[in-house]
């Protein structure tokens, strides 16, 4: 086997080391640093787009906070104006409905004691047309003629007793 | 001879294209040295066409650098820690040398360094040094711990050390054979089915050829698994002797 052929150790050796130590020295010297170079920039690079998108979010965020806090308070304040409008309403409401129904009670009294009134002066007919029928009836059917008096306090008799 | 320099084994030979010596040692350039230089010069112009023109959105090129940089960097994040990335630029180093050794060996007529063993063997040695060092600069005395973890009751103990002692210095040796042996197998076979393709004729060449086929895609899996196998067992290596347990 030729790997086992002491004569070739030394020139595979010596060419090994300086080889070796060449490829070392720039791939520590030129590879790397170019290759580390350009990675750390694309790094940074996506870091910094990554930064960049977060303060944007938080701006976004600060906005639509902002927004909601305002759309809140107008919510609010909508509600207070309503409740205030509805209120008044209602007062004014109750107001007229109060003026009204003490018209509608003084017309109503008024009316009651008018037919209070017509009803007493019906009492009061309703009494002499009776006591003059009545004597028209007593003069027909008995043909007395009777005192106005004793009439009047009988047919008072009878209402009293028909109410 | 001609059949037999092209054998199974005659792929593996060390051939001396430019004989050098220096104070009496051998520095011959050879078909593994061409092959390591092709390995370095294959790392360096997929770096420098993948950094020629860097963009925020990656060319094809500037991908694949990236994607290989993350994923051996990430590796040794995962397994040694931040500490660690010390010393990613020689894993990065390590695993790329070693991905492209591979890579290039599946070429026809190419040669594997990696199939030699005292290739791994000089890789794992150094790391075995390396790590070896560091640990006891990081934890002083400390670092015997490793052989003997905390809570150990001591008749376990008597087992436990040796063992742990033997499986540390058993390291480079695992760390190279695996390699070698994954290597060499799978040329050999390789090239062993191919020789089937030519003894068996046209017809029924077929079936090695088939083989062939998909013994390759197998080695090609089996290249980048080796190389990531080596980066990942010398972080775990690293990571024991920074953080211990």
């Amino acid at each position: 086997m030729p790997q086992f052929d002491p004569a070739t150790f030394a020139p595979q050796i010596f060419w090994l080391v300086v080889t070796f130590i060449a490829l070392y020295g720039v791939i520590a010297k030129f590879a790397i640093p170019r290759i580390g170079e350009i990675l750390e920039q694309r790094a940074r690079l996506v870091q910094d787009d990554l930064d960049r998108a977060a303060a944007l979010k938080a701006d976004t965020d600060a906005a639509i906070a902002t927004y909601e806090k305002a759309m809140t308070s107008a919510r609010n304040q909508a509600r207070d104006v309503l409740l205030a409008a509805t209120t008044e309403l209602k007062k004014v409401a109750d107001d007229k409905t109060a003026v009204v129904n003490a018209e509608v009670g003084k017309q109503i009294a008024d009316a009651e004691a008018r037919i209070e009134k017509a009803k007493a002066d019906a009492m009061g007919s309703i009494k002499s047309i009776a006591a003059d029928t009545a004597r028209e009836a007593v003069a027909r059917i008995s043909g007395l003629t009777l005192d106005a008096g004793k009439i009047d306090a009988a047919v008072g008799a009878a209402l009293k007793d028909a109410r | 001879m001609a059949a037999e320099s092209h054998g199974p084994m005659h792929q593996f030979e060390i051939q001396r294209w430019i004989p050098l010596d220096i104070g009496g040692v051998d520095i011959s350039y050879t078909n593994s040295a061409l092959f390591m230089t092709l390995a370095v010069l294959a790392t360096l112009t997929l770096f420098w066409v993948a950094t020629r023109h860097r963009t925020m959105v990656p060319s094809r090129w500037q991908s694949v650098a990236e994607i290989m940089y993350e994923f051996v960097g990430g590796m040794v994040k995962d397994n040694v820690g931040l500490a660690g990335m010390r010393y990613f630029p020689f894993i990065f180093t390590l695993f790329m040398f070693i991905l492209f050794g591979n890579f290039l060996g599946l070429l026809p007529y190419s040669f594997t360094f990696t199939s030699h063993i005292v290739v791994n063997a000089v890789l794992a040695m150094f790391i075995f040094i390396a790590v070896t060092v560091i640990g006891f600069a990081r934890h002083g005395v400390h670092y015997f711990s490793l052989f003997c973890p905390p809570g150990t009751p001591l008749p376990v103990a008597f087992i436990l050390v040796p063992i742990e002692v033997m499986s540390y210095f058993i390291r480079p040796v695992s760390l190279s054979l695996r390699l070698f042996a994954n290597m060499l197998a799978g040329h050999v076979l390789l090239k062993v089915l191919a020789g089937f393709i030519i003894s068996l004729g046209l017809v029924f060449g077929i079936i090695p050829f088939a083989a062939v086929f998909a013994v390759t895609l197998l080695e090609i899996m089996v290249a980048a698994i080796q190389a990531y196998v080596f980066a990942l067992l010398t972080c775990i290596y690293l990571n024991d002797a920074i953080n211990l347990h």
